[in-house]
């Protein structure tokens, strides 16, 4: 298990280094995405103007308030409490987000199945773990929101953050078909008929 | 008792408010639990982050979670209060709407099919409203809950039928807590409902996913059966977050309705983690905020 401090973007080869169990920090960018925006993206045919090669993406439709542009706030938004969504709602969306745009790294909770499993391993990604649920010190790792895009979609804008130190969050799937939660299901898979017998029902 | 429309507005924009941004004492406290008892490295430290951002919340003011949920009200009115029911409703409303503009807060609700957001954390049936009349003659209470969707998402309801018995309740709800996994932010309270029509039922699941920890099923059938899931479901080793380990859910609660002699349903809710809930009690001594 080691630790790695990333500078936002990153190349395949360093995500390739990655292995579940390992913790990450990021610095720099972070895009911030959601249902709407990948059903929009994906489905409708929208363009984003932002070049994401290479970034992470995080599951989150943030809380914000409009403040107008400044200089602190080049967006015109403040953040209010910026957190994260459960992942598995956008399984079919990883593929296509690392191959028409080059995502290297989706940040979620609660993981991601086969597919995007595949992905990763395919095209060189992994699947970071923040811990849902834990907004307010998330949103002490985001600096500002530089940018929004698609934003008639608020709060499922594509969000352009700026941040320090957004971490340590935990490497649950890997580039090499490792995921921490296809193991943790199993073991609790297995552990069911014993459940069931303490509760006195017959299998 | 009369109350006057204008201050259950004023206190149902505070309580939305107060219930995203302060975690109830019996929460905290089945956090300091499961933290004692967990013996797996990684759930220890998301149970400790867990703990730091309840922190870090109260210390900086902010919302613990993101997510502002789906707004529901549920209003207890004693015996004794006299109010124009309507108008109850739309201070309710219009306090609801008044948070989400006026602090502000992302609304989270928009038209199932459209898709279209009102920024008003409000839509058609929403907020929920849930209304019941009790023998405490000069009281109202309303408490606030919002749902947050990662948890609402894992809802399940079956008809077993009655040659199923209790062992398909149980089984029910063991499967449903693996099925949930970690999209449901856990540690969870598994709110179980058992009995009643379709829709009483996974109503009841509700009530028990939002009850207080430490409280306890008041029909003596429901208190045996949430204590029996409570003692084994942390065997799962789910574990907080999906990641695994012991803290799988905070308790199991159970609520029971009287059913139909031909049915025997089952339903399971699931509050995440972020168990949030603040209520206001209007007496003739005035208003005063708890949990």
């Amino acid at each position: 298990m080691a630790h790695y401090e990333l500078q936002m973007p990153v190349t395949e080869e360093q995500v390739r280094k990655l292995r579940i169990n390992d913790t990450v920090t990021l610095h720099n960018t972070l895009y911030g995405i959601r249902d709407a925006t990948q059903i929009h993206m994906f489905d409708h045919g929208r363009k984003t103007r932002f070049d994401m090669k290479g970034h992470a993406v995080i599951h989150t439709a943030p809380n914000v308030k409009w403040v107008g542009e400044t200089q602190q706030h080049p967006s015109g938004y403040a953040p209010i409490c910026v957190g994260t969504t459960t992942s598995s709602r956008m399984e079919r969306f990883t593929r296509p987000l690392m191959e028409q745009y080059g995502v290297r790294i989706v940040i979620g909770k609660g993981g991601l199945f086969a597919a995007s499993a595949k992905a990763f391993s395919e095209l060189g990604g992994v699947y970071l773990a923040i811990i849902g649920g834990t907004a307010a010190l998330e949103t002490t790792w985001i600096e500002q929101i530089e940018e929004v895009d698609l934003d008639d979609l608020n709060p499922e804008s594509l969000w352009k953050f700026r941040i320090k130190g957004f971490g340590p969050l935990l490497v649950a799937m890997d580039a090499h078909g490792g995921s921490l939660y296809t193991v943790v299901n199993a073991a609790a898979k297995d552990k069911r008929a014993g459940v069931l017998a303490a509760l006195g029902v017959k299998n | 008792m009369k109350v006057d429309p204008l201050q259950i507005e004023e206190a149902c924009k505070e309580l939305y408010i107060r219930a995203l941004k302060m975690l109830p004492p019996d929460i905290k406290q089945g956090f300091q639990r499961l933290d004692k008892g967990e013996t797996n490295a990684t759930g220890k430290a998301i149970l400790g982050t867990m703990i730091r951002n309840i922190t870090v919340a109260e210390d900086t003011s902010n919302l613990l979670c993101q997510d502002t949920g789906i707004p529901i009200y549920n209003v207890t009115i004693g015996n004794n209060v006299v109010m124009d029911g309507y108008a109850l409703k739309q201070a309710i409303i219009k306090g609801c709407e008044r948070a989400t503009k006026e602090y502000p807060l992302r609304s989270s609700v928009v038209h199932p099919t459209t898709r279209k957001n009102e920024h008003t954390s409000c839509g058609r049936q929403v907020p929920v409203i849930n209304i019941d009349f009790v023998p405490e003659a000069d009281t109202l209470a309303i408490e606030m809950i919002p749902k947050g969707s990662g948890s609402e998402n894992n809802s399940w309801l079956k008809m077993a039928i009655p040659a199923e018995g209790i062992a398909a309740i149980k089984t029910f709800v063991i499967d449903c807590v693996l099925e949930a996994g970690g999209k449901s932010c856990p540690p969870v309270i598994v709110g179980v409902g058992v009995g009643g029509t379709a829709d009483l039922c996974v109503h009841l699941s509700k009530v028990a996913a939002t009850r207080p920890l430490g409280s306890v099923c008041e029909d003596p059938e429901g208190a045996k059966l949430e204590a029996e899931l409570s003692k084994v479901v942390n065997q799962l080793g789910v574990g907080a977050q999906g990641l695994g380990g012991d803290s799988t859910a905070f308790a199991v609660h159970v609520e029971t309705a009287a059913t139909h002699i031909t049915m025997n349903p089952v339903a399971v809710n699931m509050q995440c983690h972020s168990a949030r809930r603040s209520r206001a009690t209007f007496t003739p001594a005035g208003l005063s905020y708890g949990y």
